[in-house]
């Protein structure tokens, strides 16, 4: 079996982690199969990035490079992606599940002929056979599946696997052409802008996950609302434990309602059933229920804590490790104050 | 510009607060009791369809389609509830929702029901989808429909999209890391699949939902079908993994107490 791992370089030139997580699945996978893997790089410093991974036991590398693919683009990253998947003419293309990859790897597989399938959060062989699994209903149903039609490409979920590291070497990188046409630069990209908050709070490798809900912008037990006091709290506890935010969709629909908020939220920090399921290894929960469309976002996060003024909020029917029943704004001040 | 042709791909999605479970039928994979379910329009794709009536108005000369593959007596009753929020043309297809389907052939049926359109412009041509949906979650259908109707320019994850007078558009999509990546297009025809973009969800108009509905009967009578299904897809299992925790409540205690729990194990 020929398993290409197919990777993209970030801004800086390197690989993301995601990619490095997908040359270890890929390595894990050949070896399973008892067959060999190729890596092929894309992206502005393509070669130099190949040069990274060299030790990682790949039997060829490919690259792409260029002005073309220095910025992401869907028309010229997905015909860069489909020339690497035809020189390494694999059967199984395992690649990160990037927002650069999930936007051109389906158009790329359909140029190929190939199938593809995305949030991969297993892959290994089962009685002779390539077997996925990733989940369905978003993080409801977990499914395990295969494919018979080659070649299969695979976007494997960041954070299932260890990053691989080792020593940088040559890899010899086969530069590989591609045939751009005018009409796949119609669209330029113009650089990457943080949102209209205020604070950069969404970090994917933070340790926790702090999630805010709804119940920070609710009257409060003296009759008044405190949203200035919630955000001071909020913004406090993500520079001290360098947390990542995340947020109901009740918080963050405020906004788009008109209602006074938290103004250095938005919608890119949902979680649940329409937001995000990040990859945490703890996660916070406060002034929020935790109800099911919600709780399916923290599917991926191992400790789960909560704070609600209401013994019987959601957290307590199971979903949380431990739920503690008392004031958000008062534990919070004191959380914060410990951390110094 | 004489306006777009916005073309929005939207299906129906259980209703989240239900709770599912995966059931073996002889088509593989399905729901228990999956016909009983109530069901609301995709998030997202309900997301695209607002922002698509946002421009449709900005934009004179415009005109929204949606495009919905689903079992019929399902999509008329999700038309209930849809065709009051924004005016459109539906253009119906007969077959699965599941969540289990191949979004291969999901995205065939979809790409030839948009080319059958009647009129429809390609040069003004915007095909406006969710970024994924909530049963498969797949985030792949849009771009092999825009393969698929040999368009060149694709956007992902899209909060935002801002029509020049000359008809081209920037656009921002969601990338790691709270981030957008800004981008500019030439114009039409492109694919935008939507994130929440920043529109509240339209109140019912009931004016709405019977100029619509004129269009609705019609276009469900005429439904084609379509053999969405499974297809190369042969699944081993599906089930819901056991996640109850042994939750422990801890009330009335201080919230010096608490905090400092709270600390050690941030800290642990
Ligand atoms: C189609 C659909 C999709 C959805 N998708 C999502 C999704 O992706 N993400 C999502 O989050 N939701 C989603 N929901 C909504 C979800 O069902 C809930 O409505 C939402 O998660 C509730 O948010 P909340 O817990 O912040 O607010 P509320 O339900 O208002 O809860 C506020 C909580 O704050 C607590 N509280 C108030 N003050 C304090 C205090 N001082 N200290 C401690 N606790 C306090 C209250 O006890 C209460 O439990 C979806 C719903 C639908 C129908």
């Amino acid at each position: 079996m020929k398993i290409l791992a197919l990777l993209h370089t970030q801004d800086d030139g390197a690989l993301p982690k995601a990619a490095l997580e997908v040359v270890t699945a890929a390595a894990g996978l050949a070896a399973q199969a008892g067959g060999t893997f190729a890596v092929a790089v894309l992206g502005a410093g393509a070669t130099a990035a190949a040069d990274a991974v060299a030790a990682c036991g790949a039997s060829a590398f490919y690259a792409v490079e260029g002005d073309a693919v220095a910025q992401p683009r869907y028309a010229t990253d997905t015909a860069a992606a489909a020339a690497l998947m035809q020189a390494a003419g694999a059967e199984v293309v395992l690649a990160p599940g990037t927002s650069r990859f999930a936007r051109c790897l389906p158009g790329a597989a359909y140029r190929t002929g190939a199938q593809v399938d995305t949030h991969v959060a297993a892959v290994s062989v089962e009685a002779g056979a390539v077997q996925a699994q990733r989940w369905f209903y978003r993080q409801r149903i977990l499914g395990a599946f295969s494919r018979a039609a080659r070649p299969w490409v695979l976007l494997v979920d960041s954070g299932v696997y260890a990053p691989w590291s080792g020593a940088a070497g040559a890899a010899q990188a086969q530069p590989v052409a591609v045939a751009f046409g005018a009409e796949d630069s119609r669209t330029a990209a113009q650089g990457l802008q943080a949102p209209a908050a205020d604070a950069q709070t969404i970090r994917p490798d933070a340790p926790i996950l702090l999630v805010a809900g709804a119940g920070w912008t609710k009257k409060q037990k003296d009759g008044q609302y405190h949203i200035g006091e919630a955000g001071a709290l909020i913004q406090g506890f993500l520079q001290k434990a360098q947390a990542s935010l995340g947020s109901s969709k009740s918080l963050v629909d405020l906004k788009s309602d008109g209602q006074e908020t938290l103004n250095f939220m938005s919608h890119m920090n949902q979680v649940g059933q329409t937001g995000s399921t990040p990859r945490h290894p703890k996660g916070l929960s406060t002034c929020c229920h935790g109800e099911e469309p919600h709780a399916v976002g923290w599917r991926f996060i191992n400790e789960r804590r909560a704070i609600n003024l209401d013994a019987n909020c959601g957290w307590a029917q199971g979903k949380a490790d431990v739920v503690y029943v008392g004031d958000a704004f008062e534990i919070m001040a004191k959380v914060n104050a410990l951390l110094g | 510009m004489n306006g777009f042709h916005i073309v929005v791909c939207g299906s129906l999605v259980p209703d989240p607060l239900q709770t599912l479970e995966p059931v073996t039928t002889p088509q593989g994979p399905g729901l228990k009791n999956e016909t009983m379910l109530p069901s609301v329009l995709d998030p997202w794709s309900a997301h695209a369809l607002y922002e698509a009536d946002h421009l449709a108005k900005q934009v004179a000369g415009s005109k929204v389609y949606l495009v919905s593959l689903g079992p019929k007596a399902k999509l008329q009753q999700l038309m209930m509830t849809v065709a009051q929020k924004v005016p459109f043309e539906l253009v119906a297809i007969d077959g699965s929702a599941s969540g289990f389907t191949d979004a291969h052939l999901v995205a065939a049926a979809l790409a030839e029901a948009i080319t059958a359109i009647p009129g429809l412009d390609k040069s003004r041509l915007l095909v406006f989808g969710g970024c994924a949906s909530a049963s498969r979650d797949a985030g792949v259908t849009m771009q092999l429909v825009c393969e698929r109707l040999g368009i060149r320019d694709f956007f992902s994850g899209v909060d935002e999209l801002k029509v020049a007078p000359d008809g081209s558009f920037s656009v921002l999509e969601r990338v790691e890391g709270g981030q957008y990546l800004a981008s500019t297009c030439q114009g039409a025809p492109a694919v935008l699949a939507w994130a929440t973009g920043n529109l509240p969800e339209p109140r019912n108009n009931p004016q709405v939902g019977m100029a619509n509905m004129r269009g609705v009967m019609p276009a469900l009578m005429k439904a084609k079908p379509a053999a969405v299904g499974v297809g190369a897809l042969s699944y081993a299992k599906t089930e819901i993994p056991a996640q109850k925790r042994a939750t422990r409540v801890v009330k009335d205690v201080g919230a010096d107490e608490i905090a400092r729990e709270i600390v050690a194990w941030i800290k642990g």
